[in-house]
């Protein structure tokens, strides 16, 4: 099992280099980063003291280095747009995204897992033909067609709920949350199912599909001839085995998921990472896009470690390894 | 049992209802400028007098413009018919391009193993590893910040086509490899071989052929993705410009006026879309279970 960890660490280290390059290439060469920092109509010996102030004048080698000094600090450098330093203003949309996410996630494991076993366990049943009929518009449908729709009906007709931002936030200490006021809750709604409906119907379809391959092997035939309790079988026996490429699959999917989060967060105009990245791209705010592939980098790799770790404590043929 | 049988028989049903409709949707999008009752892009065909229109079933609608009118007075079904060409277009290019650079790979790389296998292999993990729609957005990033506005007008759509496939190939070269180990230890692999054959030609005359099934399963179920992205990447705006609009350009624009009540603007090009996407799946998800269960069951 440390083997098959430190494997895994290591291979977490070259994705985070390769990241960390590639962030380095978009400061470096995307763009004029003196031209973005000087004050319009700069004399050439104003853009010289800026080109050196940066260290832009220092071999690209030599550049790169001090780089990744200052990714490890925490030093993500200045965004052109909003003249702050970019991990502050990272930082202060963290709260946003990770409540929409969190929130989503929970909604779409809750319901997709009991969906999918029941589809499972009656494939032919009008229910499960409906479900599985509605997942194929479910993934048809794109993530911002569903929020428009949903801004349509809920918040333009019916004014049930309201469309965009993150209502009133109360501020607990580093962290501003909406999940302390009525204003901050009815906001996460519609973003949030957005959001979950994406995911709900891969969860769904994946479970769905592993309890059929787990309920046609040999050991639940074997627990049901020897007349264990449905429930135990289908619950503990079938189950968990068939969770087991769940998890895999929904650690793989983060990526998706901060990719639909981009989406739900711009139709919505939720103030999370995923907005400011939008805009970022539109600038072009190269400071922010290259900040924020590092921080997908980072995030996708951590999640990938956490994943392989859960599954050394569901999967016990791992743990002896 | 009477209703469990048709409940099975079902699928071809849909399959055949889907390919009737993707069938219409291609003759409507090759013939377009034909059938559509106006050109979007010439001024003089359209007036602002038209402007804001609903659609013939809603009170007020006029049967001229069968689904309304935009903003500007353009008829919303010359619109859609256009827009749903420049979306069709893009998504085969990004497929054929995700599939031909996916294929080489592929090939190349479970023909030759060993190092080049590795190498080609390691690549794409780390291409996976970052969602389409990222690297797309990035992508678009980065050219916004390199190229001129009219450059980056002129090049919008295989700046699209490009930074979709660069992310979808790995699929493609995946399953070739695969399949491609598979081949290569038949006997009339080892067979052209013994004859002296150059790689090239055995991987291109003899394996490609062979393993060509796969290839167009997986691109089908890629155009829905295809499609879909460049949707949305045009609603986020880093995709094709208003002035030449995509389905997702349109639904963009639409989403201006949602809160002034011109639901339609939005949604008639969001419904055909969501149509579209829907048809390519159905199509996709019965070769998927029918040619190759095992290919990309998850």
């Amino acid at each position: 099992m440390i083997r098959l960890l430190s494997v895994r660490l290591l291979q977490a280290i070259l994705v985070m280099v390769a990241v960390t390059a590639i962030a380095f290439v978009m400061f470096r060469f995307v763009g004029d980063p003196v031209a973005s920092m000087v004050r319009e109509g700069a004399t050439q010996a104003e853009k010289d003291a800026v080109r050196v102030a940066l260290g832009l004048d220092k071999p690209v080698l030599a550049q790169f280095v001090k780089f990744v000094g200052q990714v490890l600090t925490g030093d993500l450098g200045t965004s052109y747009r909003y003249q702050q330093p970019v991990t502050t203003l990272l930082l202060s949309r963290l709260p946003a995204t990770l409540e929409l996410v969190i929130v989503a996630t929970v909604l779409a494991l809750s319901l997709g897992i009991p969906l999918g076993v029941l589809c499972a366990l009656k494939p032919h049943a009008f229910f499960s033909r409906l479900t599985q009929s509605a997942t194929l518009v479910g993934i048809s449908m794109p993530t911002f067609v569903t929020g428009l729709l949903l801004i349509l009906v809920f918040a333009v007709n019916l004014r049930w709920l309201p469309s965009s931002g993150r209502g009133d936030l109360v501020d607990i200490g580093f962290w501003q949350t909406g999940f302390l006021s009525l204003s901050g809750l009815k906001s996460l709604i519609l973003p949030s199912i957005t959001l979950a409906l994406f995911q709900l119907t891969l969860i769904m379809r994946l479970v769905r599909s592993e309890m059929i391959d787990v309920l046609s092997s040999d050991y639940i035939r074997f627990a049901f001839a020897r007349g264990l309790p449905r429930t135990y079988i289908y619950g503990r026996l079938a189950l968990r085995n068939a969770l087991m490429p769940v998890v895999t699959v929904t650690g793989l999917q983060i990526g998706q998921l901060i990719a639909f989060a981009i989406v739900t967060e711009t139709v919505f105009q939720w103030p999370g990472m995923g907005l400011l990245f939008t805009n970022a791209v539109g600038y072009p705010d190269v400071p922010v896009l290259a900040a924020y592939l590092l921080f997908v980098g980072f995030l996708f790799v951590m999640i990938n470690m956490i994943v392989d770790i859960l599954y050394t404590f569901i999967d016990p043929r791992l743990r002896t390894r | 049992m009477a209703t469990q049988s048709l409940m099975r028989r079902l699928p071809p049903v849909s399959v055949v209802i889907a390919s009737l409709v993707l069938v219409v949707m291609l003759v409507l999008v090759i013939f377009a400028p034909m059938i559509a009752p106006m050109d979007p892009r010439d001024v003089a065909s359209y007036s602002l007098m038209d402007m804001e229109i609903p659609p013939v079933f809603m009170e007020g609608g006029d049967s001229r413009f069968l689904l309304g009118t935009d903003n500007q007075g353009r008829d919303l079904v010359s619109v859609i018919l256009f827009g749903l060409r420049i979306s069709v277009v893009i998504g085969l290019g990004a497929v054929v391009f995700a599939a031909v650079l996916g294929v080489v790979l592929g090939l190349v790389a479970g023909f030759f193993g060993g190092v080049v296998d590795s190498i080609v292999m390691r690549i794409a993990d780390i291409f996976v590893s970052f969602p389409t729609i990222l690297v797309a957005l990035l992508i678009s990033g980065i050219a916004r910040a390199q190229l001129s506005a009219e450059t980056m007008l002129a090049w919008a759509p295989l700046v699209l086509i490009f930074s979709i496939a660069i992310n979808e190939w790995v699929q493609y070269a995946r399953t070739v490899r695969a399949s491609t180990m598979v081949e290569i230890a038949r006997d009339y692999v080892r067979a052209a071989k013994v004859i002296g054959l150059p790689s090239t030609r055995i991987m291109g005359r003899h394996i490609l052929p062979n393993i060509m099934s796969s290839v167009m399963v997986i691109a089908t179920i890629n155009l829905a993705g295809a499609i879909l992205t460049e949707a949305t990447l045009s609603f986020l705006g880093a995709g094709m410009p208003p002035t030449y609009p995509s389905l997702g350009t349109l639904i963009r624009i639409g989403n201006q006026f949602l809160f002034s009540g011109l639901w339609w603007i939005a949604v008639m090009p969001a419904t055909v879309l969501v149509i579209l996407v829907l048809a390519v799946n159905v199509i996709g998800d019965y070769l998927r279970d029918h040619f190759n269960p095992k290919l990309m069951a998850r």
